[in-house]
């Protein structure tokens, strides 16, 4: 049997995991090189694909076999424009949180390999879930991405680490076992059309009453809107963010969040059309309420990790915006916003963390004046924040203004009152920017350090990327866009066309 | 052809300041020269491209350099493209060079400051952000120099970020921005809906074509975009408290070239507003408040800074309410945006070299007399000061004359406006220089002013000569009006009254706020400052501006956000808290997880495997 490029990129940081531990309790520091050697053996892996795949196309990465006949389960992996983005995205991140966490997992529950070997099951767990092309395999690596993250959140981490880690876990359980029972039911409705499979490409076959169509649809989207999370079931996450490691919560709102997202757009959108425009209406107005709520509840708040988490609430209500106007600029925006998000969310945690770790609290209040002792520290603060707040020129811009306007050219009125997130997305940071960096320097931020060159090295590759892809965001727009056609075909809706077409003669 | 290195003029200060932001310690010996050498570099090419661009015929002289596709998406596609022509061109001249004069100001400025190597960084970002937003050949693009020139505003008015209060001015400089940022982002989600694309060619091509209510929409959020970029009422908020800067930042952002961005863009979008009328008027009712609001608080400013403040946003609100005139306006929104260009910087420039001679004291009422200490300080801020009353034949009389000649051939109330605002100016700054340079001398005796070095003052000198001679733009041969008419149109006005008679008038009400500033402010001047009457506490008070905003958006959104944070623990969590409660007591689960059954997890995932297959089994044999 030939072993397909995506199972290599699946097994080798599960493989890496195992070696983790193998490595002996007393070298923890050969243990960690040898966790961090597999993710960057993995990132160049991907690499490599995700060329492959941009000149190429997506046939040479579709492995299929049979899993489980009887329930017609497959082990399919494939690859599309979203889910090669958020392989990419995962490879990436890792290396990066690996090199910021370092240090962090020392006094943890568990050895600190363990922290390492999590991470890299998360990692194989996550590009399975990215490119599943069957809806069982899916499922049960969904569900089994939870395992890993629940360990990192109640392993290593805050006091109340614990009871974050069961409140994530209860939630994203709920979720899940409601997407179950959507899952037997389109075992059903498939077992009742002939032979049953699990194959996305024979479930899009299908043709589902109106009402099943919706039921079912309703499974999946609970599920996905627990996990991005959405507004009123966001709770989990401020508290999960909040205790965990920083490097856990790049982990947690960078790729684990963005299966919620990615699962909208692939098995909402993809197995259930048009029941998802059905939905519509209310999907944008949770959209809507999540981008609002999610930054006023950001301003509020009194603890740097809390506060990014409530960020991420508004922006994830972005990306579900951009998905359900179901336009292409919508759809390539939220999709790339993922990717953005990713970069930045990750920049502005694991600074965070750096600060935290320093003075040993979270707390706005304990800081002040950071710049004039630490200015490197605070620069790259400042800058992933501007990120945060999609300064124009940095590469969350593109996305969260393709969101806008793709909302914009469908829904008016809630794309008028989503721009207001701009202003409170430039309060939220600039505030916790202004209270923790600038003023007198407060008492016990006299001797604090600045970044060291590994925790630079974490950081750059971050700040260059995300630079780049704001002055030239190109490939990654073009490898998104047939996965965005793909999708809009399948939905069965096509861009409004400009009320006033220039042609080219009259210009 | 050499328009194709256009992009050079951003890229080369963009690199720089990469190279003084990047490079740290190591370039702190050198980083103010590089800085310096960078706008001057780019100003050189920018004479070349002028000399090169006015060699075409008058039709021939715009040309667009495509770099780049942005991105595509849909039918949108978004080219990296600049545009050089005429308007822009006028733009890199003064901006590099004003900006290269600021530049070597600020050597000397800045040279006992530790951190003047991250100044010029940041300095250069601006350059290469302004040059970006005037030369962009797109709305989106321009986006990205406006907000880059806004983030170059954000870091130098926080540059001593230590004082809270320049922390705090900063930061609320960026959020009013960020108001204004709405209407941008809407303008250009409006143009992809309507036009299909953002381009200037294409909406330029398409505006005729729009209906009446589009055209009045696009125009209103493209001026809500410029109040908050040019600090126009009603988000004027910023700007004084901006003067926390440094003082050649607010020369060079805060008076020369950032807040003037405004009138760029409806300039720029002149085949918008052509089309409705609606907006156009707003326009003229936003620049015509703000002209005398901004009049009225440099009337009771102590601070030299913030007199000059309120200055420019009432000289940036004559260029709006030309711009809002339409052709017969946009020639004289530009030239008279030159000549502030040049009679501010060098008013800004010279109250730096004032405080600089102060201990960096402020406050007008510790001053006086400084013209026997600081001659050419003193000398070149006269020539502002007699620029800026359109004294002939200084530059501000050309250029603000025929604002005041084209609002009145538009409408008689917004002229005689224009009008009185002329007299207020005359009053506030002839108040300023009385304070400062004439009378008594009033400084501590620990203080001993002095002139700034040379490297100070020529530039001083140059805006000076500058301020003179700035007018020649205009009376030789009317050249601006033929340089603009073929990117934005000339219509010639008529005023009620011959153009004499209304330079006549003018200068009368100019001379009246001369003398009733003179007999107020010719005896002594008190230290502190007396309490003074309502209508002066109205106007120190920012015409109540901050009060308002505190009381209608700040206050209520503290109490929205606090209400928010509460419920969001209290209720959301709450709730959903008790609905696991209540679905089979999980809350007693919840705890016996906390106290470490972690495997337990590990039972569940194997009961809802179980559960799978049983559900699906169950299903294959029915």
């Amino acid at each position: 049997m030939n072993i397909g490029w995506l199972t290599l990129l699946l097994l080798l940081p599960f493989v890496g995991a195992i070696a983790t531990m193998l490595v002996p309790k007393a070298k923890a520091l050969t243990a960690k090189q040898v966790a961090l050697g597999f993710s960057l053996v993995t990132l160049v892996l991907t690499a490599i694909v995700a060329i492959g795949y941009h000149r190429n196309g997506a046939e040479d990465y579709a492995e299929t076999h049979t899993w489980i006949k009887a329930f017609g389960a497959h082990y399919a992996l494939g690859l599309d424009g979203v889910g090669i983005v958020l392989v990419v995205l995962t490879a990436l991140l890792t290396p990066i949180v690996m090199i910021a966490s370092w240090n962090d997992a020392s006094h943890g529950r568990w050895s600190e390999k363990s922290f390492f070997a999590w991470i890299l099951g998360l990692e194989a767990l996550s590009i399975g879930v990215f490119s599943a092309t069957d809806v069982f395999l899916f499922y049960v690596l969904f569900e089994a991405t939870l395992i890993p993250m629940y360990f990192l959140i109640g392993g290593f981490g805050g006091p109340q680490r614990s009871y974050a880690a069961v409140k994530f876990l209860l939630y994203s359980l709920l979720g899940g076992l409601l997407m179950l029972a959507s899952v037997v039911g389109l075992y059903v409705v498939s077992a009742k059309a002939g032979e049953p499979s699990y194959l996305l490409s024979d479930l899009m076959k299908l043709d589902i009453s109106q009402n099943t169509e919706r039921w079912l649809f309703l499974g999946f989207f609970f599920a996905f809107a627990v996990k991005a999370p959405m507004v009123p079931f966001h709770t989990w996450l401020p508290d999960a963010a909040g205790e965990a490691t920083p490097g856990t919560s790049v982990l947690l709102v960078g790729i684990l969040d963005k299966i919620g997202t990615f699962g909208m757009i692939r098995f909402c959108l993809g197995l259930f059309p048009n029941a998802s425009e059905w939905a519509t209406p209310v999907v944008l107005v949770l959209a809507l309420i999540s981008v609002l709520y999610g930054a006023l509840l950001a301003i509020g708040q009194t603890d740097i990790k809390r506060l990014i988490a409530y960020t991420s609430i508004s922006h994830f209500g972005f990306i579900v915006m951009g998905i359900f106007a179901l336009t292409s600029q919508g759809l390539t925006g939220s999709t790339l916003y993922m990717f953005n998000h990713g970069l930045s969310t990750a920049a502005l945690f694991l600074v965070a963390g750096y600060l935290i770790s320093r003075r040993g609290s979270a707390r706005i209040a304990d800081y002040g004046g950071v710049e004039k002792v630490a200015p490197v520290l605070a620069g790259t603060f400042l800058f992933a924040g501007l990120s945060s707040l999609a300064l124009p020129g940095l590469s969350p811009f593109i996305s969260e203004f393709m969101v806008l306007a793709g909302t914009f050219s469908r829904h008016k009125v809630i794309a008028v009152i989503a721009v207001l997130g701009i202003v409170l997305a430039a309060l939220y940071i600039l505030l916790m920017y202004q209270r923790t960096m600038t003023g007198p320097v407060r008492d016990g931020i006299e001797k604090l350090k600045d970044l060291n060159a590994r925790e630079v090295l974490a950081i750059a590759p971050l700040v260059v990327l995300i630079i780049g892809l704001g002055i030239f965001p190109k490939p990654v727009v073009d490898i998104i866009k047939p996965a965005v056609d793909e999708t809009m075909q399948r939905v069965g809706v096509t861009d409004k066309a400009p009320q006033i077409p220039v042609t080219e003669g009259q210009k | 052809m050499s328009h194709e290195l256009t992009w050079l003029l951003v890229a080369v200060p963009a690199v720089s300041a990469a190279i003084l932001l990047l490079g740290g310690k190591a370039t702190n010996a050198w980083g103010h020269l590089l800085g310096t050498l960078a706008p001057v570099i780019s100003f050189a090419f920018g004479v070349v491209l002028f000399f090169q661009m006015r060699g075409h015929g008058s039709e021939e002289r715009s040309e667009t350099v495509r770099l780049f596709e942005w991105f595509s998406v849909g039918s949108i596609k978004v080219d990296f493209t600049l545009l050089i022509d005429p308007l822009s061109i006028l733009f890199v001249l003064l901006i590099t060079g004003v900006g290269s004069l600021i530049h070597i100001y600020s050597i000397g400025y800045m040279e006992h400051d530790p951190r003047r190597r991250r100044f010029f960084g940041y300095l250069n970002l601006f350059i290469a952000s302004m040059l970006l937003l005037v030369l962009a050949a797109d709305y989106l693009l321009v986006f990205v120099g406006w907000e880059g020139v806004g983030l170059a505003s954000y870091l130098l008015i926080g540059f001593w970020q230590h004082k809270n209060s320049a922390a705090v001015a900063a930061k609320k400089a960026f959020v009013v921005n960020r108001v204004g940022d709405i209407g941008l982002s809407l303008a250009v989600m409006s143009m992809w809906a309507l036009f299909g694309s953002s381009a200037f060619s294409t909406v330029n091509a398409g505006a005729e074509h729009v209906s009446s209510t589009w055209a009045t929409l696009l125009g209103l959020m493209l001026l809500l975009a410029a109040c908050g970029k040019s600090a126009q009422v009603p988000l004027q908020s910023w700007l004084l408290d901006a003067m926390e800067g440094p003082t050649p930042v607010s020369a060079l952002i805060h008076a020369a070239t950032m807040v003037t961005a405004g009138v760029y863009l409806v300039v720029r979008s002149h085949a918008i507003y052509e089309v409705t009328d609606a907006a156009s008027t707003a326009v003229v009712i936003v620049g015509t408040v703000t002209a005398l609001a901004g009049a009225i608080i440099g009337c009771a400013k102590d601070d030299i800074k913030k007199a000059l403040a309120g200055s420019t946003m009432s000289q940036i609100g004559y260029m709006m309410l030309a711009a809002g005139l339409g052709p017969a306006g946009y020639v004289f929104a530009i030239f008279h945006l030159l000549t502030h260009g040049f009679f501010k910087a060098n008013m800004f420039l010279g109250a730096g070299s004032v405080m600089h001679g102060m201990n960096d004291d402020v406050n007008m009422r510790h001053y006086g007399a400084l013209r026997t200490p600081m001659k050419i300080t003193f000398a070149t801020f006269a020539f502002g000061y007699l620029a800026i009353l359109g004294i002939p034949p200084f530059a501000g009389f050309f250029s603000k004359d025929k604002i005041i000649e084209a609002a009145f051939a538009d409408n008689t109330v917004i002229g005689l406006c224009a009008l009185l605002g002329a007299g207020i100016t005359a009053f506030y700054m002839t108040r300023v220089m009385l304070m400062t340079f004439f009378g008594k001398k009033r400084w501590a005796d620990d203080v001993h002013p002095h002139e700034s070095p040379a490297v100070m003052t020529w530039p001083l000198i140059i805006l000076a000569a500058l301020s003179l001679g700035g007018g020649a733009l205009y009376f030789a041969g009317h050249w601006i009006v033929d340089w603009l008419e073929p990117i934005v149109g000339h219509e010639e006005h008529h005023p009620p009254v011959s153009a004499l008679v209304m330079t006549l008038i003018t200068l009368a009400v100019v001379a009246v706020g001369i003398v009733i500033a003179v007999l107020k402010y010719r005896r002594d001047i008190p230290r502190e400052a007396p309490a003074g009457s309502p209508v002066t506490v109205f106007a120190r008070r920012d015409l109540y501006g901050d009060a308002l905003n505190e009381a209608v958006l700040m206050r209520p959104g503290q109490y929205l956000t606090r209400t928010l944070v509460w419920l969001d623990n209290r209720g959301v969590d709450g709730l959903v808290n008790g609905l696991a409660a209540l679905f089979g007591g999980l809350s007693g689960r919840l705890r016996r997880f906390q106290t470490g059954f972690v495997r337990s997890y590990a039972l569940s995932m194997v009961f809802g495997a179980a559960f799978v297959v049983v559900a699906l089994l169950a299903v294959r044999l029915s």
